[in-house]
């Protein structure tokens, strides 16, 4: 970590995080504040959940790149567990399932690990599709079949292969170069552009809570989200994007403006990552995916908007380094 | 024939007498269930207690005994034993080993079933005036999922012994976990809940009380 820009990034997250950790704490020891108690304390919940991402990333960043790969992968076998128990399968699946946990989840790892875009790619789309697909056909269970293999299909597209593009990043290489592109793939400069992705995804988040609550007026469906508003998703992606030209300095590849289109976008894709997981618990009746943390929600509720946003950041980069 | 309190009992009532290799092995495989059924554990109205206790459940998979008996504190698991089959247990060295040493089970024969040696005898015997007990009422797997009726034997055992605690056991979607007829796991999330204890009510028919036993279980469904 002999990078300024690294130094300067996590000097201004931990500044910015020990600062509302103690508006956080003032507004818990001060309830006559005229502010939801409830409300209160899902703030100091979130803040408490950053602290532990904050502290996971930099473990992780401190083991290398090879780590960082191996924790996303955990993280995307629970978010996997989590969607498929939700969803209810046959037991003419339970096969197809197996591999799918044990061996397409780990090997598409692997393959983000070594670099090997050109497998990784198609990897789980197609192939594990197929696998899939015949799998269950093999296993003699007609019932309800595209509808069951689409949601298997929907689970590894979603937690594993989507979410697998933040860690990807590490991996970006590049080959000269105008001036600030060239040093992208110097560890340093790789680990600021995943942690800019998921400084951005959490921001957005937040923004599109404040923006709502502040002005929140329509909302976009409300038989699927009761508080995400068209006012927060707006006021969410200009924030988000305002941040981005701001911190362009640590993102490596991008120009300020260039910075600004990719928080507008980050923050369009969390917010529909963020939809489309509301609309998954609609439909099967709950609020949460996980009781791994009492209060905390699963893992998937956590990583949804970052499963969205993090393939759409990666190509842009990609598009923007000319690779 | 010896009543049961008269019965020589040399490993039941200590278990400090259990190989090291057998703890090792015991806690190993509580540690991976939970880890692979991915369990979370929840006492509803109820503590774990090292009192003598049945754990009654609903039988969907292969992994029910184990699970239970991963998710009691280390202590109750020591003096808890899983009542299983013996035509499936005593099969190979290996899975009688296992049951016999590392869970302690009480291995009951499903296909030779005595009059002057019933199962529930057996089972209360072996359990002595300390031992707690992990049954599954059904008797065996349901395919379909759905909590079948109770056999009669929760309720001798309840009828010989008013005074243990019987707790309700809810086991969800451990079927998933690993469903009968297959043996390799997928890693879902299941969930174990224990409820309040119940007893057999004076004057209470039989049928009334397996009924109400089921109930239990289904009650902590949510």
């Amino acid at each position: 970590m002999n990078d300024i820009r690294t130094i300067a990034l996590v000097a201004g997250v931990l500044l910015l995080l020990t600062v509302v950790t103690g508006v956080g704490q003032f507004l818990k020891r001060h309830p006559d504040r005229g502010i939801d108690a409830a409300a209160v304390r899902t703030f100091n919940m979130r803040i408490r959940g950053w602290w532990v991402l904050c502290t996971v990333l930099a473990a992780a960043f401190w083991l290398g790149s090879t780590a960082t790969v191996t924790l996303f992968g955990f993280v995307s076998f629970w978010a996997l567990r989590e969607f498929i128990t939700l969803t209810p399968t046959r037991k003419g699946d339970h096969r197809a399932l197996f591999w799918v946990f044990f061996l397409f989840t780990p090997l598409h790892y692997v393959l983000v690990g070594l670099n090997r875009y050109d497998i990784y790619s198609v990897f789980l789309p197609v192939y594990a599709t197929l696998f899939v697909l015949a799998r269950a056909a093999v296993a003699g269970d007609y019932k309800r079949f595209l509808e069951r293999t689409a949601k298997i299909q929907a689970g590894l597209v979603v937690c594993v292969y989507c979410l697998s593009f933040a860690p990807a990043l590490l991996e970006l290489q590049v080959n000269g170069g105008p001036e600030r592109v060239g040093e992208l793939g110097s560890r340093d400069a790789n680990f600021r552009l995943l942690f800019f992705l998921i400084l951005l995804v959490q921001f957005a988040d937040c923004m599109q809570y404040v923006w709502s609550r502040m002005l929140g007026q329509r909302l976009v469906a409300a038989a699927v989200s009761s508080n995400r508003t068209w006012e927060g998703l707006l006021g969410s992606a200009t924030s988000t994007a305002l941040l981005a030209a701001v911190l362009w300095w640590a993102a490596p590849p991008f120009q300020p403006w260039q910075a600004a289109i990719v928080g507008l976008v980050v923050a369009v894709m969390g917010f529909a990552g963020g939809m489309t997981m509301s609309a998954i618990k609609r439909d099967r009746g709950v609020k949460d995916y996980g009781t791994l943390v009492v209060g905390h929600g699963g893992v998937l509720d956590r990583i949804d908007s970052i499963c969205f946003a993090a393939p759409v950041f990666y190509h842009m980069t990609v598009l923007v380094i000319g690779g | 024939m010896l009543a049961p309190a008269d019965m020589p009992t040399p490993s039941l009532d200590q278990p400090a007498s259990r190989s090291t290799l057998c703890k090792v092995t015991g806690l190993g495989l509580a540690g991976l269930a939970r880890l692979l059924a991915g369990a979370s554990i929840r006492w509803i109205a109820s503590q774990p207690d090292t009192c003598q206790r049945v754990y009654f459940a609903n039988h969907t998979s292969h992994l029910d005994a184990l699970l239970i008996w991963a998710s009691l504190p280390r202590l109750v698991r020591e003096i808890t034993r899983p009542v299983a089959a013996k035509d499936y247990w005593s099969r190979g060295a290996l899975r009688r080993w296992l049951a016999e040493e590392v869970f302690n089970a009480i291995l009951i024969d499903r296909t030779d079933i005595k009059v002057h040696q019933s199962p529930v005898d057996l089972m209360l015997r072996q359990a002595g005036s300390t031992r707690s007990l992990i049954v599954f009422p059904e008797g065996s797997r349901s395919t379909s999922g759905e909590v079948g009726d109770f056999k009669s034997g929760l309720y001798y055992l309840a009828k010989k012994r008013p005074e243990i605690e019987l707790i309700p056991v809810h086991i969800d979607n451990l079927n998933r976990v690993l469903p009968r007829g297959e043996f390799l796991p997928v890693p879902l999330l299941s969930c174990i809940s224990f409820g309040p204890p119940l007893w057999l009510e004076r004057d209470e028919a039989k049928l009334d009380f397996l009924a109400r036993a089921r109930r239990a279980v289904l009650s902590l469904k949510e």
